[in-house]
């Protein structure tokens, strides 16, 4: 991919970092890591041109589909969807509040793009097996993606859907791990241990790719490499640092859960915000 | 007077009837409904023999799924079918699905809004000798507490065919509750039925009597040997526990001024308490629940169980009679 359009994604998902937290800071309440720390990956998504869909009929037939299945980083998907040309990017601000579209975890009759409704943990992959089935079975081209947690692979219903995908082999699904180690009561190798995540897959019956989940260059490669797989369905393991972008955020679960700015704190949402616009205090200028 | 759109001539003859599970009806009306729609799938949790999916598996063995013994991911797979377009029917024990599924019912069929068609086999009591771990009791009331969730009941085998055919043209979740023993066939094989009417089997002026599943035919067997006590039952077949027919039951209750309810179920959030809410708010009339009274069932065959807890016809005139008489004096 040439420099120019990786760093043109790159400072996109920059943006929609920032469109994160300020969703976050003007809902009061929310989940800051989760969604920071996937927005690389969802920006290739979205951006990378690997994913068919069309903002202006998102029930259009042939789009690919793209499931959260951890709903509390809607945060992410409801801007990447406003970045996308679903919605405005106004209404991100409206978020978690009453009659919004933007509801705290995502309802899927409420907004367009959104392919399903999700929040308690452990039931997107089954959704996207179902669909991903229905395609094969009906020989249609549509891909399906699916994002989940690391932490939800400890939900039984997760490991059911993993065993399912293998059996019948579909591999018009690529599903992708936010691995960032964290869950809201630590270290996922402390509250309770998933590795190797590799392995475990791989005996599913997966094809199984590890990557660095903020190089949007390989996420893509990594996208690319599953849609090419023709005999198991593929998972894309992405080595995440929770609530990238943010420093005294990174790696720290206390994050998990709440947004920047609670208790009149406007220092860090400052910090944050200027932060995320001069991504990182490589480039001068704020885009905002 | 009886209902003779409805009944079989012979329903007072229960020798003369056939006896057929309402499971075979799903299966059957699976058929139908996959000749009907070719985007008609069906699930199955390792029980397709015995859920009578099995009969839709060998008519149409491309559109059929199995999903292992892993009912929450047979539920979200079936709503990734339906967001596609497919309509799929997914089928286990009730205790197991909805029984170990009602999250995944309530977030990705319910409020997602994707309708896919539930069959909950071996519910109640009558399930025998595997006990209380596999009699489903309760799974009217948890299915009746979502919201866009349709709750049917079939009485007999050929309603249950009826039912399955008449969930095609529902919009929403629909949850279909089926016995697993032999029950008598006594509706006609083209009677009426309508998703949220129930049917007024018989008409009487002292007592209502509210039934629904098997517990109909044992409802309208009480109500004949109450008649020879000189005491008129009105029998209602209330197949649709949600939407409920308010109506029906209330027309009923303003001639008859008692109304007991019969579930093989438990008392407590099922069709008793569905009728309970319709008439307290409504009509409030002296009413008697009977179902399973706040308890586990055991192990025995099926008419030695609905013995014991009170759900053959000779017990429920008997329960009907004594509560006449302590309200009326």
């Amino acid at each position: 991919m040439p420099e120019k359009n990786l760093l043109e994604l790159e400072k996109k998902a920059n943006q929609i970092r920032v469109d994160i937290i300020r969703s976050l800071v003007e809902a009061g309440s929310g989940h800051s890591a989760g969604p920071l720390d996937m927005a690389d990956v969802f920006t290739a998504i979205y951006f990378g041109d690997v994913m068919k869909y069309d903002p202006k009929n998102p029930d259009w037939e042939e789009r690919d589909r793209f499931i959260l299945s951890n709903g509390h980083i809607c945060p992410l998907l409801y801007a990447t969807l406003a970045h996308a040309g679903f919605f405005p990017r106004e209404e991100l601000l409206s978020l978690r509040k009453l009659d919004s579209r933007l509801q705290g975890h995502p309802h899927r009759v409420a907004l367009p793009g959104l392919e399903t409704s999700s929040g308690p943990l452990g039931m997107g992959l089954s959704q996207a097996a179902g669909m991903a089935y229905s395609f094969l079975m009906d020989k249609k081209k549509n891909w399906v993606f699916a994002a989940l947690s690391d932490g939800e692979h400890q939900e039984g219903n997760t490991w059911e859907a993993i065993l399912f995908a293998g059996k019948y082999k579909l591999y018009n699904l690529t599903v992708l791990i936010d691995r960032n180690n964290i869950q809201i009561d630590g270290y996922t190798e402390n509250v309770m241990p998933l590795e190797s995540m590799v392995e475990k897959y791989e005996s599913f019956n997966w094809h199984v790719q590890e990557i660095d989940g903020h190089n949007i260059e390989s996420i893509i490669d990594a996208i690319n490499e599953s849609k090419a797989i023709s005999t198991k369905p593929s998972v894309i393991i992405c080595n995440t640092i929770p609530g990238k972008g943010v420093e005294y955020m990174e790696r720290d679960y206390e994050w998990h859960g709440k947004p920047p700015g609670t208790k009149g704190n406007v220092g860090e949402v400052v910090e944050a915000l200027y932060e995320l616009r001069t991504l990182g205090g490589q480039i001068a200028s704020e885009h905002e | 007077m009886e209902n003779k759109k409805y009944l079989d001539d012979n329903w007072q003859n229960e020798e003369k009837l056939d006896m057929i599970p309402t499971r075979n009806g799903y299966g059957e009306g699976m058929v139908a409904a996959g000749e009907m729609n070719e985007n008609v799938v069906a699930l199955c949790a390792d029980l397709t023999e015995s859920t009578r999916t099995l009969m839709f598996k060998e008519k149409f063995p491309d559109r059929f799924i199995e999903c292992g013994v892993s009912e929450a991911n047979m539920v979200g797979v079936a709503s990734g079918l339906a967001s596609t377009g497919k309509i799929p029917f997914v089928a286990s024990y009730a205790m197991f699905c909805p029984g170990m599924t009602w999250v995944q019912i309530r977030t990705t069929l319910c409020y997602n809004q994707q309708k896919v068609i539930i069959g909950g086999a071996h519910a109640g009591l009558s399930v025998g000798p595997d006990g209380a771990t596999h009699q489903a009791l309760e799974d009217i009331a948890i299915m009746r507490a979502l919201p866009n969730m349709t709750v049917i009941v079939p009485a007999d085998y050929h309603e249950t065919r009826r039912a399955v055919i008449a969930s095609l043209e529902v919009n929403s979740p629909v949850y279909l509750r089926f016995a697993r023993e032999n029950s008598p066939v006594f509706s006609k094989i083209d009677a009426p039925f309508e998703v949220g009417k129930s049917i007024v089997l018989r008409d009487g002026t002292d007592v209502t009597l509210i039934a629904c599943g098997p517990m109909v035919y044992e409802a309208l067997l009480a109500s004949e040997i109450l008649a020879r006590r000189d005491i008129s039952c009105e029998v209602i077949n209330a197949h649709t526990i949600k939407p409920f027919d308010e109506s029906t039951l209330l027309a009923s209750a303003a001639k008859t001024n008692y109304v007991v309810s019969i579930e093989e179920h438990q008392i407590i959030g099922g069709l008793g308490s569905t009728v309970a809410e319709t008439l307290g708010e409504n009509y409030p009339v002296p009413m008697r629940r009977i179902g399973m009274n706040d308890k586990y069932g055991e192990s025995g065959t099926a008419d030695e169980l609905l013995e014991r807890y009170g759900l053959t016809a000779e017990r429920i005139a008997q329960t009907v009679l004594s509560s006449i008489t302590e309200e009326r004096g």
